[in-house]
């Protein structure tokens, strides 16, 4: 998943999708019923998704010799010896652990300042009048699908004068800045379904715009910031591209170079291999089916619907 | 040690971010009222302009200058990077690939979604949730991480000896010799084995949103065309399709971009060697192999030229929904 991805994901959206759906009267959620080769064609193609992770999964539990000679869906026969030995090694020898932390401390404030950041911005672009309003927006819009590729060369030369590389914040501020056309994107489509009476009445009450903002707006975006969190921290937590520019290998490497190391060195067995695969894949995949209905709506209220 | 000075890190980096916008709102308050109500929303927004401006627009004017310098960024060589670049038969064959990729990846995509969001769409409830999870799932894990998973698909171990990866597992119980797939550049096979890559770990975005569009179709519309004596197929075609186009487009644009800078896979999988190149792997290696930023920006520079129709796209659409909403 890449950040244009999601980018472009929720920008064609599409008007006629609201009409359509108040047009739906009757809604039947199944038109057809699954013939036997319906049924045949999803199992086969569910079983072919699933068969290369299955594989990583029990090979990241077998030994090296086993793992190394025999195909792994050799346990169907029998087991043979399985060990955890592999999530040990990649955990301690090959430094998983720091790699996590690493990831941690790079993927949370990644995620997190930015949807600061554009919460306000979103908020004025919604909310407040101020002159070439809808100029700035646009200038927004256009920005989401500029490659982030542009900013490795000239943001290399601006940390080395800093000496910034290689430390957190590099990242970071890196991930702010791509992040930031989809979020504030994101974030002001949303807004501007609020009702604005509210909003108007908050006014009224002699409420300013920071505690309109605090108080009424954020608890009301409250599903659209989730979306664009999960989102944005998937992103940064499976970059690799920014990471190894950035950052590099090392005391601060995240997950991502730490599975780079592990991939093809001789003498060491596909056992290990997996096993950190596995380990990266993890996190990811917790907050993915955690957060699977806001990851889901956020995708879909942002393509389908606008 | 490590944990406590990660967490320290993140804490201050949260912290000042915070900061930031407790002393702009400060600032603002203390202005006379008339003032405050201009000033505040250049205060909320400025932050973002600066990360936009930083990150964004200034690279990009940087890049584009970059493009016209020698290796070190020193002196101007003028169009000499792009000469070089577009002469040199290893970036032609790297611009097919990528092309290739631009090609395959989005239209399989796209077609693959479709026909899962479709037959699942049939299933009972809980089967059409579970299956689509499984498929969806990939998307959620890193490409190195796929990547990872898939090498160990395609794995070939010398003749004679037990298969370990499963595709050479099935290819040698026909009795044919084990092939190492990701070296076999005939008619760009091992180019179309890192798509399959890119494709298992996006179709399940695809089908989600092809999905919703789907389940969006009005009933009757479908009604009316069953009572008129369209078959399945003809329904699909001529009463579905042309509904959730716009959704269609969506995801074909979403995808282009995507593929246009993809990284990960190739250079896990192969560094663009055996004819794989693409050009983000290409522009990588550039900087951190060739350390050639002029040759790197240029590159990034014709990916910026690629990427300009999908903009003026991007915010003519964007107008046109305004103004209709």
């Amino acid at each position: 998943m890449t950040s244009t991805q999601a980018t472009v994901a929720t920008a064609p959206a599409s008007a006629e999708a609201k009409t359509r759906r108040k047009k739906a009267t009757s809604f039947d959620p199944n038109p057809a019923k699954a013939g036997w080769l319906t049924k045949l064609v999803i199992v086969f193609i569910c079983l072919v998704w699933l068969l290369p992770t299955i594989g990583t999964f029990v090979t990241s539990f077998r030994t090296v010799d086993e793992s190394n000679n025999t195909g792994w869906w050799t346990v169907l026969g029998g087991l043979g010896n399985l060990t955890l030995d592999n999530y040990k090694e990649a955990w301690t020898g090959a430094h998983f652990n720091t790699a996590y932390v690493n990831s941690f401390a790079i993927a949370l404030p990644a995620t997190f300042i930015p949807i600061l950041i554009a919460a306000f911005a979103a908020y004025a672009f919604t909310f407040m009048e101020f002159r070439g309003r809808d100029a700035l927006f646009l200038g927004i819009v256009a920005m989401l699908v500029v490659p982030n590729y542009v900013a490795i060369v000239p943001m290399l030369k601006i940390y080395a004068s800093l000496g910034m590389n290689g430390t957190f914040p590099a990242v970071w501020l890196a991930h702010i800045g791509f992040g930031m056309s989809l979020a504030i994107y994101i974030l002001r489509n949303y807004m501007a379904t609020l009702p604005k009476t509210i909003i108007e009445s908050a006014k009224i009450d002699g409420a300013s715009h920071f505690q309109t903002f605090y108080r009424l707006v954020l608890p009301m975006s409250v599903p659209a910031l989730a979306s664009f969190a999960i989102f944005q921290f998937l992103w940064v937590w499976n970059d690799l591209l920014m990471a190894l520019v950035f950052i590099g290998p090392g005391e601060n490497e995240p997950v991502t170079i730490a599975l780079t190391h592990l991939r093809g060195q001789l003498g060491q067995g596909w056992n290990l291999t997996t096993a950190g695969g596995f380990l990266s894949m993890l996190v990811p995949i917790a907050v993915f089916l955690a957060l699977q209905r806001y990851f889901v709506r956020g995708m879909t209220a942002g393509a389908v619907k606008g | 040690m490590k944990i406590v000075s990660a967490l320290l890190t993140v804490v201050g980096g949260i912290g000042a971010a915070l900061a930031v916008y407790w002393v702009l709102n400060k600032i603002a308050e203390l202005l006379p009222s008339r003032w405050e109500e201009r000033i505040k929303p250049l205060f909320y927004i400025l932050p973002a302009f600066i990360a936009v401006a930083v990150y964004l627009v200034y690279p990009a004017i940087q890049t584009v200058i970059n493009s016209f310098q020698d290796s070190t960024s020193t002196t101007f060589v003028g169009l000499d990077n792009y000469k070089s670049l577009l002469s040199s038969h290893s970036f032609q064959q790297t611009l097919i690939n990528t092309l290739l990729w631009i090609i395959i990846v989005p239209v399989v995509t796209v077609v693959m979604g479709l026909i899962v969001a479709t037959l699942a769409d049939r299933l009972k409830p809980g089967a059409e949730k579970l299956s689509k999870t499984l498929i969806f799932m990939p998307m959620a894990i890193s490409m190195v991480g796929a990547a990872t998973v898939w090498r160990f698909v395609y794995a070939a171990n010398p003749a004679g000896q037990n298969q370990i990866g499963i595709l050479n597992a099935i290819w040698t119980k026909f009795g044919a010799d084990p092939v190492a797939w990701l070296q076999q550049s005939t008619f760009h096979l091992n180019s179309l084995l890192l798509m399959v890559v890119l494709l298992w770990a996006q179709v399940g975005f695809s089908m989600v949103l092809l999905s919703a569009a789907i389940k969006g179709v009005p009933a009757d519309t479908l009604e009316a065309a069953r009572i008129d004596g369209a078959n399945e197929r003809q329904t699909f075609f001529q009463v579905v399709i042309p509904q959730i186009k716009g959704t269609i487009i969506t995801v074909f644009i979403t995808v282009v971009i995507g593929v246009m800078k993809i990284f990960d896979i190739v250079y896990v999988l192969t560094n663009g060697n055996f004819n794989t190149n693409v050009v983000g792997n290409e522009f990588f290696n550039q900087l951190n192999t060739n350390f050639n930023n002029g040759a790197a920006a240029a590159i990034v520079v014709l990916l910026m030229l690629a990427v300009v129709p999908i903009m003026f796209y991007q915010v003519r659409h964007f107008r046109a929904e305004e103004a209709n909403a």
